[in-house]
Order: C-alpha cells, then sequence, then structure tokens
C-alpha cells in the first residue's frame, strides 16, 4: 500500500538500481497495483499467442470487461468486510434472492399494475432490490455486531438460508424476461451507450484526472509539503489519461453486428454507405456501473470518518474503541454496504442473462474474495484497496475467458484458477515481508 | 507542591471488588499539576484497577473524584476525556496498518468543508505535535507498524497531549522498549511536567519509574502502602514497601502500611 518504500530493501546492495527506484518513487505510484497490472498484461499476452490470437480482439476484451462486472462490484465490498476482520460468504446466495425478487417485481408483480414496458418498472424493480439488499446486509451486521456471532458463521448460515429463500419464492422457476429498460444494465447491443457518449465520459475522465491532480498540488503547496516533481505529476496523470484513452479506443472499435447497425440505420433515417455500417457499442453500461461502484466505494474508504473506521477496525479493534467509536455501528454499516453491492451485482448480472434462476451467484463469493484476495487485500484485515480488488477480478476473469478461448475443460480450467489464487497471495507475501524488511533497514 | 492550590487531580477512599474480592480498597491519592506519581506495586496489587476507575474504565463502589477541587463524574472513558485525562495503555492502542496522523486523530478525525476527511490538515497538526515531542521524527507517511517502540509510544503520548490533556495516565510506559527508546520516553516525560501535565507513571518495576517519579505511592493487596517524596527515600526502602509493606519513616503511611513501620 506504501509505494514510497519499493525497492528500499534493494539500496543497499544494489546501488546502481537506486537511480530508478528513486524515480520511481518520486510519482508515488503504488507499486503494487504496478505489478498486477504487468501480472494482468502477462496473462492477456500469453493467454491471446495461446489462443491464436482470439483473445486480444476489441469484442473479446468488450465481453470480458461485461463479464468482469458482477463480481468486481461485489469485490468492491467485500474489500471492506475483509479489511474490517470481517468474511461475506453469502454474496453469491444474496445476489440470487435479490436477482429472483427484482426479476419477480418487473416481471410478474409490477405489470399487473402498470402494465408491461412502463418506464418506471426498472427503478422500481432496482429499488426494491437495494432494499433487499440492504436490509439483509443489516441483519448480518447486526448479529455479527450485537450478538457477537462470527460473520464467518452469520454468512455461511446466510449463504444456505438466502439460496433457499430464492427457490422458494418462485418454486426453483425461472422468471424471464426481463423489462427492456432493466435489461441495459447487463451490456449487449442495447446496455452499450455508443461511441459519442464513450468520448462524452472519456472527456470527463481526463477532466477528472486533471483537475485531481491540480487539486492535490495546490492543497499540498498551501501547506508547505513537499511537492512531487512536475514530470512526475505530468507522468502519472499522462498514464491515466492513456488508459482511459486506450479503453476507450477498445470499446469505439467493436462495432454492431451489421443487421443490427441496418436496423438502426433504418430507425434513424441514415444513409447506409456502400462498404457497409460502423456503428460501434462503446462502453457497455454494466461497465460504467461497475467503475462508479469502485470509485464511490474507494471515496468511502479514503475520504470518510467510515472508512477511517473500518481500516482502524482491521488494524486494532481495541484501540478503534478506546478510541470512541462505535465500532459495532462500523460492523453493521460495512455489511449493509456489502449488500447493497450484491444487489447492484444481481441487476447487472439478472439483467444480462434476461433471466432470474435459482443457481444465479451460485459459487460467486469464491470468485468475490478471491478477486479481493489477488487484489492484495490481507485476510488478516486493515489491508486492501478497492481498485486491487476489481483488478482482481479482472484477472480471474481473463484466466477464466482465456482458457474457454483456449478450449480447455472445466474441471482443468478450475485447477488453474486455484493454483493461480494460492500463488498471488504468496507472491503477495513475498513482496510485503521485503518491504517491511526495508523499512527496518 | 504548593498547598495554596487544591490539587489537580484527587481521589479519596475509592473502593471498589470483583466478586467479592475488594480489589481496591479505601486508596486516597493526589496529583498536582507539572507533577509525576509514580504508582508502584506487585502484578494484582491494584495499581491498574485504581487508575482504571480515573479512566472511566470502571465504576467505583465507594470514593470519590476531584479535578481542580470539584467533584468530577466520570462514568465512561469518554467522560474522562472531557476532564482532560487521557490514558497511554500498556498495549499501546494504536492501529498498527495506519500513519501516525490517522491515529493520532482516531475518533476525533478533521474534516473538511464536505465533512470528508482533512488528511492534510491532520498531517499539519500531527507534524506540530510531533515536532514537540519528537524533533526528528520523520516517518509521517508510513503505518504505524514500520515505527520504533519509542516512535510508537511518542506518537500514542502525541494523541494524549494534543487534546490538551492535563493529567496522563501511562501504565508501564517503558516496558516494552529498548534502553535508547526507554530514554526517550523518559525525555518526553520531562518535557510534558514542564508544560504542567499532571502524570502517573504505573510499573511493577521500580527501576522504570524510580527517577523520573517526584512522588511514589505503593499499593500492596488493594491498598496503599503509602506514598513518599522519591528524593526523600531509597530504592530499597521502597522496595521493602512494595514487597513488605512497609513504611520507611520519609514516607507517610497509608491504610495499607504493617503496623511496625520501624526501619
Amino acid at each position: 500500500m506504501d509505494s514510497s518504500l519499493s525497492g528500499a530493501s534493494e539500496r543497499a546492495t544494489a546501488p546502481q538500481r537506486r537511480s530508478f527506484a528513486d524515480l520511481f518513487r518520486a510519482t508515488e505510484i503504488d507499486a503494487r497495483l504496478v505489478g498486477m497490472l504487468g501480472a494482468l498484461a502477462l496473462i492477456w499476452i500469453g493467454v491471446d499467442i495461446l489462443s491464436g490470437g482470439a483473445f486480444l480482439t476489441p469484442r473479446n476484451l468488450w465481453n470480458l470487461s461485461v463479464q468482469t462486472a458482477s463480481v468486481a462490484v461485489m469485490a468492491a465490498g467485500m474489500v471492506l468486510v475483509i479489511v474490517a476482520r470481517h468474511i461475506d460468504l453469502s454474496v453469491g446466495s444474496i445476489l440470487g434472492l435479490v436477482g429472483m425478487i427484482m426479476g419477480v417485481t418487473q416481471a410478474e408483480f409490477l405489470p399487473k399494475y402498470l402494465g408491461f414496458d412502463h418506464p418506471l418498472i426498472w427503478v422500481i424493480a432496482l429499488a426494491v432490490g437495494l432494499a433487499v439488499g440492504a436490509a439483509i446486509g443489516l441483519l448480518h451486521g447486526a448479529i455479527v455486531a450485537y450478538l457477537g456471532v462470527p460473520a464467518f458463521i452469520v454468512t455461511l448460515g446466510g449463504l444456505l438460508v438466502w439460496r433457499g429463500c430464492a427457490w422458494w419464492i418462485t418454486s426453483g422457476r425461472t422468471v424471464a424476461p426481463m423489462d427492456d429498460a432493466f435489461r441495459r444494465m447487463g451490456g449487449g447491443i442495447e446496455g452499450a451507450i455508443g461511441a459519442t457518449w464513450t468520448w462524452v465520459v472519456a472527456l470527463l475522465a481526463f477532466a477528472a484526472i486533471v483537475w485531481r491532480t491540480l487539486h492535490a498540488r495546490s492543497r499540498r503547496r498551501k501547506v508547505g509539503f513537499a511537492l512531487r516533481p512536475v514530470w512526475a505529476e505530468v507522468a502519472v496523470a499522462g498514464l491515466a489519461c492513456l488508459a482511459v484513452l486506450a479503453v476507450v479506443l477498445v470499446a469505439n472499435s467493436y462495432d454492431l453486428p451489421l443487421r443490427v447497425a441496418e436496423r438502426i440505420a433504418a430507425e434513424r433515417g441514415l444513409v447506409v454507405p456502400p462498404q457497409g455500417l460502423a456503428i460501434a457499442h462503446g462502453l457497455a453500461l454494466p461497465v460504467l456501473i461497475a467503475v462508479g461502484v469502485g470509485i464511490v466505494v474507494t471515496f468511502l474508504a479514503q475520504r470518510t470518518r467510515f472508512g477511517r473506521y473500518v481500516f482502524a477496525l482491521g488494524g486494532n479493534p481495541e484501540a478503534t474503541e478506546l478510541s470512541g467509536v462505535d465500532t459495532r455501528r462500523v460492523t453493521v454499516l460495512v455489511f449493509v454496504l456489502m449488500g447493497m453491492l450484491c444487489a447492484v451485482a444481481a441487476a447487472i448480472s439478472t439483467a444480462r442473462l434476461n433471466a432470474a434462476t435459482n443457481a444465479q451467484g451460485m459459487l460467486d463469493e469464491l470468485y468475490v474474495i478471491a478477486a479481493a484476495v489477488i487484489g492484495g487485500t490481507s485476510l488478516g484485515g486493515g489491508l486492501g484497496t478497492v481498485a486491487g480488488a476489481m483488478l482482481g477480478a479482472l484477472v480471474m476473469q481473463s484466466l477464466q475467458s482465456g482458457m474457454v478461448l483456449m478450449g480447455l475443460d472445466t474441471p482443468l480450467q478450475n485447477i488453474v484458477v486455484g493454483f493461480v489464487l494460492v500463488v498471488a497471495v504468496w507472491l503477495d507475501r513475498l513482496y510485503r515481508s521485503r518491504t517491511l524488511k526495508g523499512r527496518a533497514g | 507542591m504548593s498547598d495554596a492550590r487544591p490539587p489537580l487531580v484527587e481521589m479519596r477512599g475509592m473502593s471498589i471488588s470483583f466478586g467479592g474480592v475488594r480489589a481496591v480498597d479505601d486508596v486516597s491519592l493526589d496529583l498536582q499539576g507539572g507533577e509525576v506519581v509514580g504508582l508502584l506495586g506487585h502484578n494484582g496489587a491494584g495499581k491498574s484497577t485504581l487508575i482504571k476507575m480515573l479512566s472511566g474504565a470502571y465504576r467505583p463502589d465507594a470514593g470519590e473524584i476531584r479535578i481542580d477541587g470539584r467533584p468530577a463524574a466520570i462514568h465512561s472513558p469518554r467522560d474522562a476525556r472531557r476532564y482532560g485525562i487521557e490514558t497511554i495503555y500498556q498495549t499501546l492502542a494504536l492501529a498498527e496498518n495506519l500513519d501516525a496522523a490517522a491515529n493520532l486523530f482516531l475518533g476525533r478525525e478533521l474534516r473538511s468543508g464536505w465533512g470528508t476527511l482533512d488528511d492534510v490538515a491532520m498531517e499539519v497538526e500531527t507534524r506540530k505535535v510531533m515536532a514537540r515531542l519528537n524533533p526528528h521524527f520523520a516517518k509521517f507517511k508510513e503505518p504505524v507498524r514500520a515505527l520504533s517502540g519509542g516512535q510508537r509510544q511518542a506518537v500514542a503520548i502525541a494523541r494524549a497531549i494534543h487534546f490538551n490533556a492535563r493529567v496522563l495516565i501511562m501504565d508501564e510506559p517503558t516496558a516494552a522498549l529498548g534502553p535508547q527508546e526507554t530514554r526517550q520516553v523518559a525525555d518526553l516525560i520531562v518535557q510534558l511536567k514542564k508544560e504542567g501535565i499532571g502524570i502517573f507513571l504505573i510499573s511493577h518495576d521500580i527501576h522504570d519509574v524510580f527517577d523520573l517519579s517526584d512522588r511514589v505511592a505503593v499499593m500492596k493487596n488493594g491498598r496503599l502502602v503509602g506514598t513518599a517524596r522519591t528524593r526523600a527515600v531509597t530504592k530499597d526502602e521502597v522496595l521493602g514497601m512494595i514487597i513488605l509493606g512497609t513504611c520507611p519513616s520519609a514516607a507517610i503511611p497509608g491504610p495499607g502500611a504493617l503496623a511496625a513501620g520501624g526501619a
């Protein structure tokens, strides 16, 4: 989590590397995040070669981003749960139950009163889902915080209870189809925002990056703290903008299927040029939702008292309590947030599937926890970043869909994913013990 | 010690029982501003229990606490803080994964106009306090885990004094520290004294506190053996108080002193 010490352990033994380490340190980039991005790049290139160039195509990367969204959203919440020294084994079951409730609400309950395709249906269904998710989280959190039952047990119970409830609502029947507007949250052709809006999002992102850099700089100058060198500021902001640009270019070079493009052209009265129509997908809504969730949860974690207390709780629960923090309230809120993020993930996943099924989200708890852990969240509590966990989700999904492209069997896929999980955590431990030694020396 | 003004802290007839065992029995003790009182005794002598009543962790069965001569109602750690009583626990109540500023302001964070954490302002304040305590301290961006024992102790003390503590309770302040760090903490205590803060040093080891204290108070079996100006007694005499409960002639005997206390 602290980049300022990266390479400190090598300083004594490798003076020739010092200048690079110093340069890197000046940028104040999180070294762990860079490591993860490097690992991701390796996986992408490796899988692309092994699958004969089928991986690094706009189409596959676009699909990959959509497939990652649901687990990434839940991983953002799981980081805080684990940082606070708890665990949530029930997220897959919560997703299943909330998805089922949202499905029944929009496909069977609301149409009776509002008729099909009413513009409010998706809003109400989503609101109901969020409320149910929050209520379940509230229940879990209250049992953990006030009754003192370990979170492992409470959510293990939840895993069974909520899956059972999901079945019970429709006696196991699949609910479909979903409301048209609701389905946009799952991506697909209707759920992509198109090239123009994608550029708007990109420009907003550029503006945000520049504003953040300038704001942090002026704040530091005002109180007389050491400033980052200008080249470092420019480099970091530039890299961030380049990353945004890359994502935008990929999203905008994945074109809609020809027939869909022709239909849209006909609807809008466009003239179809002789070489064929190229209308880009642009960014997918679920991806934007996931990024939005990532930004909001990061903000909560780093800029609010709540987030500070979550990390303090993970570092030293007794100290936090003695400091006059209402630790029980913080615990409850962590689980409420987790429940609401499960509801968001449920919306994405039912919308994508265009159905609410009984098996939805099964085993997701394991993927979510694995994503958080691969992303550098320490199961001992007190340590973890939202960005890391979401990247972890992307790493897992990349492996998985890469192996599908390579034609590996499911059992073999599971073996690889399990192996990678253990190796990733081992590497993280190595890195941590090295930086700690650097600190001591 | 001038007798003209009331003592900063005055505990009178403090008693508390746990399941029929009198952990603290009719103990009276006071503390002046700018004074260091070493509270000594074996493990289980009742010194920590006595001090926990002052810091609000326990509620006494009997007795009265006065601050500046006025009765104080202390029912919780928060109440104690309101009276300017800050406790530094033996186990150093710091969150190891957070930096010095986050620990210093834990539970009392500074916030910007938007209600968000103002980390820059907190770091500025932390730099100010730490400059008072340990001018060489520079690890403001690192988690407390990366600090030495003495530096951690400084952060814990900074946290107490930043919020204008008037009474500082330090439980085994140097027990976990090496010789150099112990000296750092000793320097700190001398400096805090100069600023008029009253300090209770609690220890079972006489060597930890003897040289730092203006007075020592010795407890045995929940009762006060006696108090003495440190300059007027020897270490051996204080050891006698701790082990045997005898009270040397230079000390003021308490209710727990052995009846035949002649040296």
